[in-house]
């Protein structure tokens, strides 16, 4: 929708949101009202975004916003302008190639319904980018922002754990 | 041929993981359109009662408004819910209770009134001004209490709120207890309500197009969503297309039809537009299903040598307001009574009984948690009674290998009990541990506690048990497959891949699973449920493939000149079977089958296979617990569960799923549990922060194992595992908490509150 | 998409004012992890939002020339945890807002919105009244300082007049130095959960470590807004630092606190738990304070 049109429906509040999305500056107009979950998947259809409770509870909706890891559902779009999101969608190379995190995601089976694994996986990235070597008991309180109901967390945990240790043992 | 590669038996990845870990793979509110419109339902806020009038006129001035459609309003066709298949002697037809709305409200949460609006906004704020008056009944919660005299009625045709009742009778039970020197060992066990809690709540949509009303929905079943969409509408079933993408998780909540009938009328009602019907998860819980709660009572007579005389076992199980899957819950619990443990005199009884609950339906085990809570709990409660060690009794005791249900057939074919509780005991260092606990003071104890479980794969010979696979050959030798069973996550698409591979003798990555279930395309199957479908999937894949194959080598025979009795398929070649000499590839086979200016043939195959056995899956649980008494907290250290599923199709896949079913499994013995308000029959917990389902932090490292016993009666020597690993889990942390404190608790979760009455009622806690 | 009548988004602190009086019905919408779900359940409906959230001048932890320190009010929970300054003196309020829900709560929950939403089951909110924090408002008329413990008037409601908005946490000085604490929460799981109960220890050892100098000890969801425990404080002042001294201290927590009955927990239940976790707490606290565990 442009901008001239959004602003003449009556009773209806739109802005501007300008920010980059998978290293790719964009900007659309956005009713004031939606989540950020709203804005990247019915805006940008970054459908790996999902929503599950929609209140916080489950993380599914997990994205990262300037290295931090949030729940878009409970974050305004507004509130996303001059920001730098990622999303599952940004994580795969130029030539489709995975990312070692998620090529750990399928070796060691954590993935079962796929639907906690977008936001799974966006965690997991901050934990990785961090460069730092974690617990499995401090991964577990890192991870402890998602619910999964299909894999009792154990395989995602040996994803990213391998994964870490990969990571810190090539650098 | 012996170096034969075969997919079977290897853990290889799941065909699904790459879309799932890409984002790519869509899931229902993924595929809808933008221009659908929002619908919501208008639940209702009292437990019990009868509509008396919705004023709608508020609503419908709203801009943006489309419809508004009340329980005057549908179709009075009742119809069941229960995503069993059909039958068509009727008196084995599931309950028809449900309209799409209903004026007489038997649970807070039914559905009254539904809007649809341009956007959900709109809907919210219209569902807002709808206004519902009510005659309200009391209302009962409690089975017990639903079972009493002048309790309130839920359902004209159940009167006194029984559902159904049945029973066992096997030997002379009240004869067989007048054995003199038997000891009576008596227990009440009690589970809770609990929730699925799949990650992506239920969500379809609906339009006409085709001259069809086209729903696509986040179903287990879609073949039963068709039909109970046409009976709901009154509307020949053909006119029904039901699709099935990826789903977001459904552990038997969505073994039920939900909201599919509702969202395709609303379509129908706004002259087939899109329509978006997307619950949300406080509706999850209230509205859509739950697990049964059920209140069991065992009595057991034991000699004292530690062998049964007689048994008996009540079984009250909470329905709720709606028959749904009704009594086959209750009801293959009890069937496992008097199997794990066999008797001769053995008594049985149990009811299912209407309340002014949610809906309780289908939920991974179905009846099997709650059974094995009753009766694993009792078992350690008898072998202290009569002084033996729990596993020591169960060796004793528990089904032996050659064990045959004159019922069903199954066989235990193997010592299976033994072979897993075996393994269970060395991982778990048991014995010493046992010894090492037994005598302990303090206020930090710790305690090991074992469970068996019984389960059977399938539902024959119940119901129906049928399979339909297709089988169509691509220019490149590699073959599309379609099969009516359903991937929800457990990754039955990359099981049921292996097996067509080696059925065919063509390479894993040559098959190519279509994922999708569409009721216009996808031969008919009936779903996900019963752990049923890598048993029963494999037959008409291995029938398929075989025909397939025949079609194929038939063709080979015109272009080898070699006799189709010499020809074998392997590894997508063909090759002579005298000599291995490789003959032909697939590929160039059927490029030329379909390209042939003299022989032109699409090579598909298509077939049936109906499956009249089925077979038992057992296994078993041990739980390692601290117990920190004065702050009346279990902690969990270390749990394994033992499967004997069979031969393993795909042995990472398989673990997976013990770890899931484990995780289920420690929050209904700590943690879950639906809460509803006395005063008003609410939900009182109907989210994921104050329903407590285990986090990352909440378990510590899930062991699964497997003992690998061949089924005889499989195709590929496989059989259930969907279910088995949460049936046990329970039990196994409550004994353990027995062990450390010397208290049995007859109740689960192990909460806290719980907790906290039980170590004051047994003089652990001073307050 | 959120049920809301408009959103209005503050530049400054006297813009976010000027908005809320130009907008008498607003409500302030921080990190938005509170309002936000209220709307999503419906129990706040319509409403006008001012977010404050892009206010940045309110974030982080700084320490004032007189030592008081300053946590802007839109600091969030992950950043309050990993500040140098919180980890050097007061190292019990990181780890008690580390406990708050998850990490991604924990980054987009703010100190302020945790304070200001009234909740006795604030994670912050028992450490930051077990050490006599202060509330700083901004205003029409002005700024104030209210102390923590009258900022909080009843459940689910504070001080804040209309037009203020919260810009700052702040600890005097007196209140942390020297002092060592510690914060346990109950819940009925390890993530994601909101405190059945929360207790919040703090000490200061004399110098030979035998002797409390001083306690404090503050509840949350032990009544209706997070609370002190006078009588408890009292009992344990001066004493020896001991078993016996912390026996006496748990039993007397029951004189006043005032936990409620409800489907979450019954109130002797939580008057069970609250002598436990005052006990433990204590221990660990005099631990960290370099006592002796004895």
């Amino acid at each position: 929708m442009n901008r001239s049109e959004s602003r003449s429906v009556p009773g209806k509040q739109y802005r501007l949101v300008t920010c980059t999305i998978n290293g790719k500056a964009v900007e659309t107009m956005v009713d004031v009202r939606a989540s950020l979950t709203d804005m990247l998947r019915n805006d940008y259809r970054l459908t790996s975004v999902k929503k599950g409770c929609e209140v916080g509870e489950c993380g599914a909706c997990n994205v990262m916003i300037d290295g931090e890891c949030y729940n878009s559902c409970i974050y305004l779009a507004v509130w996303a302008d001059g920001r730098d999101i990622r999303t599952l969608e940004g994580l795969m190379g130029p030539d489709g190639e995975l990312s070692d995190i998620q090529q750990a995601f399928i070796d060691e089976a954590a993935v079962q319904c796929g639907f906690c694994t977008p936001g799974f996986i966006m965690s997991a990235v901050e934990i990785l980018e961090s460069g730092r070597e974690y617990t499995r008991e401090e991964l577990k309180k890192q991870l402890s922002g998602h619910l999964c109901r299909c894999t009792g967390y154990e395989n995602i945990l040996n994803a990213v754990e391998k994964t870490m240790k990969k990571r810190l043992s090539s650098t | 041929m012996e170096q034969r590669k075969r997919a079977v038996g290897t853990s290889v990845n799941r065909v699904d993981a790459y879309d799932k870990v890409t984002g790519r793979a869509r899931y229902t509110d993924d595929l809808c359109g933008r221009e659908a419109y929002a619908a919501r339902i208008i639940h209702s806020t009292v437990a019990n009662g009868r509509v008396l009038s919705v004023d709608t006129e508020e609503a419908k001035k709203l801009p943006g408004v489309v419809r508004v459609i009340t329980c005057f309003d549908v179709p009075k066709n009742y119809y069941p819910t229960a995503g069993h298949p059909w039958s068509t002697d009727e008196a084995h037809q599931d309950v028809s209770d449900r309209l799409m709305l209903t004026d007489r409200v038997r649970f807070y949460g039914d559905d009254v009134a539904a809007v649809v609006a341009e956007d959900e906004v709109t809907a919210a704020r219209a569902a807002r001004l709808v206004k519902v008056t009510y005659e309200e009944y009391p209302f009962v919660l409690d089975v017990e209490d639903a079972m009493k005299d002048g309790a309130p009625q839920l359902h004209d045709a159940y009167p006194g709120n029984v559902l159904n009742h049945t029973g066992i009778r096997s030997g002379n039970y009240e004869e067989a207890i007048k054995e003199p020197g038997l000891i009576r060992i008596e227990g009440w066990y009690d589970t809770p309500s609990v929730q699925h809690c799949h990650i992506e709540n239920f969500v379809c949509y609906a339009y006409e197009a085709d001259h069809k009303i086209n729903v696509t929905a986040s179903t287990q079943i879609p073949h039963i969503v068709r039909r109970v969409v046409g009976q709901a509408l009154g509307i020949p079933w053909g006119k029904v297309r039901v699709i099935k993408p990826y789903i977001g998780g459904g552990f038997g909540n969505k073994q039920d039809v939900l909201y599919e009938p509702l969202c395709a009328y609303l379509s129908m009602q706004c002259g087939g537009h899109l329509v978006k019907l997307d619950i949300s998860r406080e509706e999850a819980f209230n509205c859509t299903r739950v697990r049964h709660a059920i209140r069991s009572h065992i009595v057991s007579w034991v000699r004292p040598d530690g062998t049964y005389a007689a048994r008996k076992l009540t079984a009250y199980s909470n329905q709720g307001a709606y028959a749904s899957h009704g009594h086959g819950v209750v009801a293959k619990g009890m069937g496992a009574f008097p199997q794990l443990y066999p008797c001769p005199h053995v008594e049985a009884d149990c009811y299912t009984v209407f309340t002014n609950r949610p809906v309780a339906g289908a939920m991974r085990g179905y009846g099997i948690p709650q059974a094995m809570f009753a009766v694993e709990s009792h078992t350690d409660d008898v072998a202290r009674a009569v002084g033996m060690s729990p596993i020591e009794f169960r060796r004793k005791n528990v089904m032996p290998q050659g064990y045959v249900d004159v019922f069903s057939k199954n066989e235990n074919y193997y010592d299976t009990f033994n072979e897993c509780m075996d393994k269970a005991s060395a991982y778990m260092d048991y014995e010493r541990k046992v010894r090492e606990y037994a005598v302990q003071t303090g206020n930090i104890r710790r305690g090991i506690g074992l469970a068996v479980f019984w389960y059977n794969t399938a539902v024959w010979p119940i119901s129906l048990e049928t399979s339909s696979c297709r089988m169509v050959l691509n220019q490149d030798g590699s073959v599309q497959v379609q099969v009516g069973e359903t991937e929800i996550g457990q990754g039955a698409d990359t099981a049921f891949s292996q097996m067509a591979a080696d059925a065919l003798g063509i390479p894993f990555e040559n098959v190519h699973i279509i994922s999708s279930q569409d009721t216009d395309v996808t031969p008919f199957g009936t779903g996900a449920y019963a752990s049923r479908q890598t048993y029963t999937a494999g037959f008409s894949i291995e029938q398929t493939a075989g025909l397939l194959k025949k079609r194929i080598l038939a063709y080979a025979q015109e272009l080898t000149r070699m006799p189709v009795s010499q020809l074998d398929l392997q590894e997508g070649v063909i090759v002579r079977k005298s000599d291995g000499r490789p003959m032909l590839l697939l590929g160039e086979l059927a490029t030329e089958a379909l390209y042939s200016l003299s022989h032109s043939e699409h090579l598909t195959a298509e077939s049936t296979y109906q499956i009249k056995s089925n077979a038992y899956s057992f296994g078993c649980t041990m739980a390692e617990v601290e117990v920190d008494i004065e702050a009346c907290k279990v902690r969990l250290i270390d749990i394994v569960n033992v499967h004997d599923c069979g031969r393993l199709i795909n042995p990472a896949l398989a673990k997976a799923q013990v770890h899931g079913g484990m995780s289920m499994g420690i929050g209904y013995a700590l943690s879950e549990m639906e809460k509803f308000d006395a005063v008003t029959g609410r939900t009182l917990n109907g989210n994921l922060l104050d329903y407590k389902l285990s986090t990352a932090m909440d378990h510590p490292h899930l062991e699964g194992q497997f003992v690998e016993n061949y089924e005889p009666t499989s195709a590929f020597g496989t059989k259930a595992l969907g279910e088995p690993p949460v049936c046990s889990v329970a039990p196994a942390i409550r004994n353990a908490v027995l062990q450390a404190t010397g208290i049995g608790i007859s109740q689960i979760p192990l909460s806290p509150h719980v907790l906290f009455e039980e170590f004051k009622k047994g003089g652990l806690l001073d307050v | 998409m959120y049920d809301l009548k408009a959103l209005y988004e503050a530049e400054s602190v006297s813009h976010a004012i000027r908005l809320l009086e130009e907008h008498p019905d607003a409500k302030v919408i921080a990190g938005g992890s509170d309002i936000l779900i209220k709307i999503r359940e419906g129990k706040l409906k319509e409403p006008e939002l001012v977010s404050i959230y892009g206010l940045d001048e309110l974030r982080g932890v700084m320490l004032e020339e007189d030592g008081t320190l300053r946590i802007g009010s839109l600091t969030s929970f992950s950043h309050v945890t990993k500040n140098p300054l919180i980890q050097r003196h007061m190292h019990v309020l990181g780890e008690a807002v580390d406990k708050v829900g998850g990490p991604q709560i924990r980054n987009i929950g703010t100190i302020g919105g945790n304070t200001c939403n009234g909740v006795t089951s604030a994670d912050s909110a028992s450490t930051l009244f077990a050490y006599d924090a202060l509330v700083e408002l901004a205003g029409p008329d002005g700024v104030r300082v209210v102390p923590i413990q009258d900022f909080y008037l009843k459940a689910g409601c504070v001080d804040l007049r209309h037009g203020e908005i919260e810009t700052a946490v702040l600890i005097p000085k007196a209140s942390y130095e020297g002092y060592a604490g510690h914060y346990i929460k109950y819940a009925m799981r390890n993530a994601m959960d909101i405190a059945t109960l929360g207790c919040s220890v703090n000490v200061k050892l004399s110098e030979d470590k035998e002797c409390l100098e001083d306690v404090r000890i503050a509840f949350g969801v032990a009544g209706p807004v997070p609370l002190r425990c006078p009588a408890a404080e009292r009992a344990a002042k001066g004493k020896k630092a001991e078993d016996e001294t912390y026996r006496q201290f748990a039993a007397e927590v029951l004189k006043d606190i005032r936990p409620r009955e409800s489907w979450r927990a019954s109130k002797a239940f939580r008057e069970h738990i609250s002598q436990v976790l005052a006990r433990r707490a204590m221990e660990e606290a005099v631990n960290r304070a370099g006592g002796e565990k004895r």
